[in-house]
């Protein structure tokens, strides 16, 4: 900038003149810079989740009424989530399951709460592609394996919904939840 | 040639609305310029200082917990404010717990996402206050955005509250045929002087301040107004500290930029 | 830029020579606002706002487009997504208020602009194809300033839209079938609000479009200046960068404060507080008033209220608004003028002084009431405005004895001496 203004002027009056200058030019530019970006910070930010968004990013649900044996479907940031009370024989049948066998390795344990065993809390989206697979609801389809089933491309979950067979990856995730009393669970 | 078109098209209009003009100055001199009793009568809000107003502006939060008692106990039977959530409510220095705690005091009418069928239960941080339902005739309006949505916003609330007063003989006098009608209620701070809602705040200690703040009508009228602001603007405090910070900013590069103009300029002559 | 001294552009770097080979992008910015392009020294402030006006068109496209991200149009949910932009959305607050103030601002900045150029002449030629142009821009600008304020479906919203397509109902024979298929039905409803956001959104680009159009034609003959002389010699000129580049940036900064300072600290002063109440079809508000920047046409439309010899008073309304604005794309031949500054025209300077308070007036009338004494005022001030353009610019430009111009531009800014030694030189 200060250059080619300099061009202009036919003779610069001292070299500490010229530095003064530039200086002052290159303040005002960063100066401008400056302000360029914080006035993007704004528009990249409200393409976050919005406050109403967040403010359901977790959710409580109350489990009171489920039986042994059976499943419900809640919702967890606008995805459904199984909440399944194992049976025993269940619980039995996913910890004999050789571990080391498995595509993605995890004992139920490991997916469930110390002391709360039974209560397998999964999302229930599909690691393949995203589907909503079957088996939480009564009388749907549970697959061999007496977990869950999709039927988008056939992958199928066992009892503590890891993946056994079909193109998924990995198990159905499991949420970030808390126990906030004996009937209640807070997801989230 | 296109002037002499134009020429006459200029008249043409001018005398047009010199004939407009004409006949309206004949009926002004008969008529006089209008005189109605809302012109006579209608006054202005009375001032009213509170902690958001200026530059520095921020909420008083004790304040606003005050107002939001005083919407509940009173307003709140026939006015709605939807567009505020419960969660929002932390702004006004409510902790989680109390937030929940006066969400499911409030029955909303919820979604099942998974039936899809309406059902009533009890409120959750995340849902906005419901709808009230109004008992008797007329639309009482929603309170969310009242004192965006009023000319002279939080000191009309307060005036309006505070201004209910017997109709002056002299308005009677002056104007016989303007007796505020049955029902409705003179107030020289509603645009047409007589309005449906009987005076809300009646009484001294008609709401008991958890804070122990004496409970004047003066005070619950302040209270409420500097609520009825937070809600229409709850993004006020931050939109006040973003932009100092930014006009400070402003001004630094302002001053940069305009010693580089300056700078630039010093061999033209005459800049 | 057609300057013989203006510098070529000579890229260094083996990249930007390929690049100007290619596709020769740089050397048509160093040209438009590079050291390319020559422009007269002796610009005053009032030239400043064209580059503003560029910028506010910038600030508005950017806003826009990310309020649109949120916004819902369809009047179940315009008026509550717009209160979710205000309360939930990440700075969606600053967002909306950056939009809505912008609007004002760039009013504001276009105003100062058109006044610029009625006073100094910018619209004579060689210049007429600029302000040709310019009008076109102003005009697009009010018809999507016009949509963008009903966006949010509120009562002066609603009830704008139903006033302003009204209009068009006053064209005889066609104009009720005109006004319902503008609507697409017999009231603003869901049908107008979904056009007006389509075309809200469109227009803005348009008239990008048209103002690289403005900017192309301004390059051509180069820069007006203030003495209205035009440019002689390579003393005349200076390189746009960095001069006006450096002149241009720091009234940037001066914008930026007053407008930040509507924005974050009175965002609601320009607008009006019944926008903040739903629409509501079955009540219309007590006093409505379009924006403040259509006050003083909406004044002349509002002053026309007797039927004229076989002229309705409706229709004469509406075609006195449009020809208020139309008369301007005849301006370069009304005047004829040889001179263009109105420095060295003292006696159309009395009457331009005059026409900028008769259209302050007439902006005041046009917000206040429809009720005397602002309807007779508006009428007075409506008058002195036909006469303006349609009679006083032919006839001064006729009849008036200009005053001596300075032989040059270098003249007028150095004085004759230096500027003859200066000339002598090259």
């Amino acid at each position: 900038m200060a250059h080619d203004a300099g061009t202009d002027t036919p003779a610069a009056a001292s070299g500490e003149g010229v530095r003064r200058r530039d200086f002052i030019n290159i303040a005002a530019v960063s100066a401008a810079g400056v302000g360029g970006i914080a006035t993007l910070y704004p528009l990249i930010s409200q393409m976050a989740p919005s406050a109403d968004v967040l403010a359901e990013s977790s959710t409580e649900v109350d489990i009171s009424a489920i039986q042994p044996g059976q499943a419900i479907k809640a919702v967890f940031r606008k995805q459904p989530v199984f909440i399944r009370n194992l049976k025993p024989e269940e619980i039995k049948a996913a910890e004999e399951v050789d571990v080391t066998t498995l595509r993605d390795p995890q004992t139920l344990k490991e997916r469930t709460k110390a002391g709360k065993e039974n209560w397998l809390i999964t999302m229930g989206v599909c690691t393949h592609l995203g589907c909503v697979p079957l088996g939480s609801g009564e009388g749907e389809v549970k697959g061999e394996f007496g977990g869950y089933f999709c039927p988008c491309h056939g992958s199928v979950y066992d009892t503590a919904a890891r993946i056994r067979k079909g193109p998924a990856p990995k198990n159905l995730q499991v949420p970030d939840y808390e126990f906030t009393s004996d009937t209640v669970v807070k997801i989230g | 040639m296109i002037r002499i078109f134009s020429i006459l098209a200029g008249l043409f209009f001018s005398a047009a609305l010199a004939w407009s003009l004409l006949l309206g100055v004949i009926n002004v001199s008969k008529d006089g310029l209008p005189h109605t009793v809302e012109k006579a009568f209608h006054e202005h809000p009375k001032e009213l200082h509170l902690a958001s107003d200026g530059f520095f502006g921020k909420f008083d939060k004790q304040q606003l917990q005050r107002g939001f008692q005083v919407y509940s106990k009173v307003c709140a039977s026939c006015h709605a404010i939807k567009h505020v959530a419960f969660r929002d409510l932390e702004a006004l220095g409510y902790n989680e717990a109390e937030v929940k705690a006066i969400a499911a005091a409030q029955t909303v009418a919820g979604k099942d996402p998974l039936t899809g069928a309406i059902k009533d239960r009890p409120g959750l941080a995340s849902d906005h206050f419901p709808p009230v339902v109004y008992a008797g005739t007329g639309n009482p309006p929603d309170l969310s955005l009242i004192t965006k949505a009023r000319h002279g916003g939080a000191a009309y609330v307060y005036s309006l509250l505070t201004g209910y007063e017997e109709q002056p003989a002299k308005l009677l006098k002056q104007f016989p045929d303007a007796k505020t009608p049955d029902g409705l209620h003179y107030n020289p701070y509603f645009a047409n002087l007589n309005i449906a809602m009987p005076a809300p705040l009646t009484s001294e200690g008609q709401v008991t301040y958890s804070d122990g703040t004496k409970a004047t009508v003066d005070q619950m009228a302040k209270d409420v107004s500097a609520f009825l602001v937070w809600t229409a603007e709850p993004k006020l405090e931050k939109r006040h500290q973003t932009g100092l910070w930014w006009i400070g900013f402003l001004l630094f590069a302002t001053v940069l930029a305009y010693m580089s103009y300056r700078n630039i300029w010093a061999e033209k002559k005459g800049h | 830029m057609s300057f013989p001294w203006a510098k070529e552009y000579k890229p260094s770097h083996p990249f930007m020579v390929w690049m100007d080979e290619k596709l020769p992008l740089p050397r048509l910015v160093y040209g438009a606002v590079g050291g390319g392009y020559e422009v007269p020294r002796n610009l005053n402030y009032m030239w400043n706002f064209g580059f503003l006006a560029g910028l506010c068109l910038v600030i508005q496209i950017v806003t826009g487009i990310v309020l649109a991200m949120h916004y819902g149009a369809n009047t179940q949910v315009a008026f509550d997504s717009t209160e979710h932009i205000m309360r939930d959305v990440n700075w969606g607050w600053m967002l909306r208020y950056g939009h809505a103030n912008g609007a004002s601002a760039f009013f504001v900045v276009v105003y100062a602009h058109i006044f610029r150029g009625f006073y100094y002449g910018s619209y004579k030629a060689p210049r007429e194809m600029i302000w040709l142009l310019g009008v076109v821009i102003f005009l697009l600008m009010m018809a999507t300033a016009f949509m963008g304020y009903v966006l949010p479906w509120g009562q002066m919203s609603f009830w704008g839209a139903q006033v302003i397509t009204g209009l068009f109902s006053a064209i005889p024979i066609v104009g009720d079938g005109l006004h319902t298929w503008l609507l697409g039905g017999f009231a603003p409803d869901n049908a107008a609000l979904n056009r007006f956001f389509s075309l809200h959104f469109l227009l803005p680009f348009v008239i990008l479009g048209v103002v690289i159009l403005h900017v192309w034609a301004l390059h051509i003959p180069g820069s007006s200046n203030p003495t209205g002389v035009e440019v002689k010699s390579e003393s005349d000129t200076v390189p746009f960068f960095p001069y006006f580049v450096a002149k241009d940036g720091w009234t940037i900064g001066l914008f930026m404060i007053a407008y930040s300072a509507f924005l974050f600290f009175m965002p609601n002063a320009l607008g009006h507080p019944d926008n903040y109440i739903p629409a509501n079809p079955m009540q219309t508000p007590a006093h409505i008033v379009p924006e403040w920047y259509f006050w003083p046409f909406y004044a002349i439309l509002r002053s026309f209220t007797q039927d004229f010899l076989i002229v309705p008073a409706k229709l004469m309304g509406v075609l006195a608004m449009f020809a208020s604005i139309l008369v301007w794309f005849f301006l370069p031949w009304l005047d004829k003028s040889p001179v263009r500054s109105a420095k060295f025209r003292p006696l159309y300077r009395r009457f331009f002084w005059v026409l900028l308070v008769d259209v302050l007036v007439l902006g005041y009338c046009g917000g206040s009431p429809a009720e005397e004494p602002y309807v007779i005022i508006a009428q007075i001030a409506s008058i002195y405005y036909f006469l303006h353009f349609f009679v006083i610019v032919p006839i001064v430009s006729s009849i008036e004895r200009p005053d001596p111009l300075p032989f040059s531009i270098t003249e007028a800014v150095l004085g004759s001496d230096e500027a003859a030694a200066l000339e002598a030189k090259a």
